[in-house]
């Protein structure tokens, strides 16, 4: 491998590593109020969709479309469709207490299918070649730091590997870092926490459980969904395909979750090493279709063995949430 | 100092559900300088009763007054504005936190989250008091006492000056108790009032100023804790045997089916639940099983089920009906060797729809649990059951409207006629029960009645787990007292008296097993 595919692999992990970690990053907050939401690629889904959808209609019906208001509209689109699904998924095992893996499983599908479904219609109302494109508003997403995307040291782009993506790169860990500060050094992220970890306890020190578990899983999946976002508009350019990567990469975010102990620092190297195993079939010479299967494999048999070992290991802070996936209702006698 | 109100209850009632009234027409008053002694049997209404100063319950009439003034008491917060604050039983507190993030769980106040400040305040709090309590240790790293500790000390971090301790003592060593009983004396001296929730009566006379006494959800009265003996007290708390008239014929051919000898019980977390217990339970007779919530009762009955591991040296032999000279050990054997090994046990657990049956199954699904493995073939037999569902249903006229109605839809009484009903179809030698009539309506409570005395006619040792101390004075022919997993005495039900099982249940631990 040679300089230029090493910088080539590792800027197609942090890209998809973004993607990864947004969802995860969702995944965390939701988890800490206790909800197991296994719908984070519906919901990457529907945050991708909504984005692009709303991006489309502005674009269209605009003939010179401002790159802010794209930015803007797209975005709080997908943050609003993704934590919608969220409400979906609240509303379900929070209020009438419908079991959590069932109902986060029927949002993915739901997701999944919704968002391909008219994302086929868009692409047949683009007309044309039969993909849709928001030319401006992808641009605007992928627009890079002048100056510093170009920086070389030696020839070495390092630039381009810092600095060479869209501000969501940058969002992500900016999220990632608000997020551990917020849980761990903040009043209410100290409430949330013992929402999840012991919902009696929470309630009885005045705490309003369902309250918290509405809105971290709300806004979890308004953060997930912005993977979703971050896909349509930067990876595959402002348009929509049907081939599952989304789904792909949202079950990995899920995978995340728990490699990173369900911590955010820790999402941030997760994900870009769940990034780097994802593509890293493409960097290794001799791989035939089938051999080629086992290494996309890594991923998750990296989130299996950090299963084994942190399980093994029992230290009490790296399990997760003690009341994660039960539903909390006050005993009445 | 002089005494002054700082809670006055007015005729409160609080009723769950239509027919049980858990407290009716309560008034009484906790004064400041003072500790306060709830004294009550299991049931009698006491947890209830703080519960609804606490915020968990809301009262259905009645009236509270702190300091002199009315006050609406709907959730824990409210409770903690008018500075009451309860230290429950089981302790409310998430493992993974430090004790400094367990205290400020929940306040709201201005600002950041301050752990410094608030490890500042907690020791200057424990120093006040004579605590000792390490703000930045992690819950799961406590003891048991150490926990406790959080939890007071994170009432008095929110201002309370009313305190609220639900059963405090239940789970501290005797050295832990008078630690915790110095605490409190020095929160008396400071003018906070104080109640404690016991039903141990040397506590009383140790730590309490005065005593207020439920039985059965009514209030019977308060005496000044100098003033009384813990024999007055057992009588204002039991109060006088009523007669229920349960048939009770006498044993006849008593043989012995069922010898415990030496059985020691640890729990998951090491603590002895049964301290060398040994009893025999005979056949042809009911033997009573008394003792306050938690005393061993539990672990006795799985012990002999086969779901609990005995320390080396205990023996627990069987003696079939018609085979008394063929003894077989239960201890080591799981529940199925104890069924292949012949055992005729029947087990009517407390937990009914958790351990006695499976909720979502209908009556011949439930029925099926117990002989699903006798059939030869690949599929199961769903014939007899269906047929023992039927003839239990009619028996002991279940109210269901099919047999294969999921028996957690129906009522309590009828969900313990399937589980009984189940049990004495198997024709056992051995019938354990636990609180068999828990919860259950007058009429279908001597129906069980009945339907032990019937077994017990049969030459079946019945062995019968009771709280209500006049059921277990009338029902039984024995009464084997359980206190703290010791046997404190073996009675003759026919000639004892309450009192005197009242006083074996809260005896002294340094008093010893005999007397």
């Amino acid at each position: 491998m040679n300089v230029s595919q090493i910088v080539q692999l590792l800027q197609s992990a942090v890209v998809f590593g973004t993607v990864i970690m947004f969802g995860a990053m969702g995944e965390i907050l939701t988890e800490k109020s206790g909800n197991l939401n296994l719908g984070v690629p519906g919901i990457m889904y529907l945050g991708g969709f909504a984005g692009l959808a709303a991006s489309f209609f502005y674009e269209f019906g605009n003939p010179d479309p401002n790159p802010v208001v794209c930015l803007i509209i797209s975005f709080v689109a997908a943050f609003l469709a993704a934590a919608l699904g969220g409400l979906i998924y609240s509303f379900l095992t929070i209020t009438l207490r419908a079991n959590q893996n069932v109902t986060g499983l029927t949002l993915t599908i739901f997701g999944g299918g919704l968002a391909n479904f008219f994302g086929g219609s868009l692409n047949t109302m683009a007309g044309g070649v039969g993909q849709i494109s928001v030319a401006v508003s992808s641009a605007t997403y992928r627009t890079t730091i002048p100056g510093l995307a170009s920086l070389t040291i030696d020839d070495f782009p390092i630039g381009s590997l810092l600095f060479g993506y869209g501000f969501m790169v940058f969002l992500a860990i900016i999220t990632a870092v608000a997020m551990h500060f917020f849980l761990n050094r903040t009043r209410a992220g100290l409430n949330l926490r013992s929402v999840g970890e012991n919902p009696a306890t929470a309630d009885a020190a005045g705490i309003n459980v369902t309250r918290y578990k509405y809105l971290a899983t709300c806004v979890g999946a308004g953060i997930s969904g912005m993977g979703g976002l971050y896909y349509t508009m930067d990876y595959i350019k402002g348009t929509w395909a049907n081939d599952g990567t989304i789904e792909a990469l949202g079950w990995l975010a899920v995978a995340l979750v728990i490699f990173a102990t369900w911590r955010p620092l820790n999402a941030i190297w997760g994900s870009y090493l769940f990034g780097l195993l994802y593509w890293m079939y493409l960097y290794i010479p001799g791989l035939n279709r089938s051999t080629m299967e086992l290494f996309k494999m890594l991923p998750y048999v990296v989130t299996i063995i950090v299963l084994i070992t942190t399980s093994l290991r029992k230290k009490r802070e790296d399990q997760p949430p003690a009341a994660l996936g039960i539903p909390y209702f006050r005993e009445e006698r | 100092m002089e005494l002054t109100s700082a809670i006055e209850l007015r005729g409160i009632t609080k009723r769950f559900g239509k027919k049980v009234i858990a407290n009716d027409h309560i008034s009484m008053e906790i004064r400041r300088g003072e500790i306060l002694s709830l004294l009550g049997e299991n049931g009698s209404g006491k947890t209830t009763l703080m519960n609804m100063l606490s915020g968990i319950y809301y009262p259905d009439e009645g009236e509270i007054l702190v300091n002199g003034n009315p006050v609406t008491i709907a959730s824990p917060k409210d409770a903690f504005a008018c500075g009451i604050g309860m230290i429950h039983q089981h302790f409310k507190l998430v493992d993974v936190f430090t004790a400094a993030e367990n205290i400020v769980l929940g306040l709201e106040t201005e600002g950041k989250l301050d752990l410094k400040a608030a490890a500042a305040k907690i020791r200057e709090i424990s120093d006040k008091y004579g605590f000792v309590i390490d703000p930045n240790k992690k819950v799961y790293d406590m003891s048991v006492s150490e926990k406790q500790t959080v939890e007071i000390v994170k009432v008095l971090y929110r201002g309370a000056d009313i305190l609220i301790l639900d059963e405090p003592t239940a789970v501290l060593t005797p050295q832990e108790t008078d630690r915790l009983f110095d605490v409190m004396r020095n929160m008396k001296a400071d003018g906070k009032a104080m109640v404690i929730i016991t039903h141990k009566l040397h506590e009383v006379m140790d730590v309490s100023d005065r005593v207020a006494v439920l039985r059965k959800g009514k209030y019977i009265g308060d005496v000044a804790t100098c003033d009384t003996d813990p024999q007055k007290l057992t009588d204002m708390m039991v109060g006088r045997a009523t007669t229920l008239n349960i048939d009770r014929p006498e044993p006849k051919n008593t043989v012995p089916r069922l010898e415990v000898k030496d059985l020691t019980i640890y729990d998951a977390l090491g603590v002895k639940r049964l301290d060398s217990v040994s009893f025999t339970a005979m056949g042809g007779e009911i033997l009573g099983i008394a003792g306050i919530a938690g005393s061993g009762q539990k672990e006795l009955l799985e012990a002999v089920a086969g779901l609990q591991t005995a320390e080396k040296g205990a023996s627990i032999l069987y003696r079939a009906m018609g085979q008394e000279d063929n003894a077989v050990e239960l201890v080591g054997k799981d529940p199925l060797q104890i069924k292949r090994a012949g055992v005729a046990l029947a087990f009517v657990p407390e937990d009914r729809l958790g351990m006695g049956l499976v909720g979502t199954l209908g009556m011949t699904g439930n029925m099926l649990l117990r002989s699903y493995r006798k059939g030869h073939g690949f599929f199961t037999n769903r014939k007899e059951p269906e047929q023992l569902a039927k003839t239990v249903k009619e028996e002991l006229e279940v109210v269901t409207p099919s047999v294969n109605f999921p028996v957690r839809r129906l009522s309590g009484g009828n969900v313990q006629k399937v589980l009984v009903g189940r049990e004495i179809a198997q024709d056992p030698s051995v019938l354990m029960t636990a609180y068999a009539v828990r919860g259950l309506d007058i009429n279908t409570s001597y129906t069980i009645y009945n339907l032990l005395t019937e077994q017990k006619m049969k030459g079946v040792a019945v062995v019968y787990v009771g709280e209500d101390l006049d059921v277990l004075l009338e029902l039984c022919d024995r009464i084997l007292v359980l206190c703290g997993g010791q046997v404190s005495g073996i009675v003759d039900a026919r000639t004892t008296t309450k009192e005197e099982v009242g006083l074996l249940m809260t005896k002294f631990k340094k008093e010893g097993a005999e007397e």
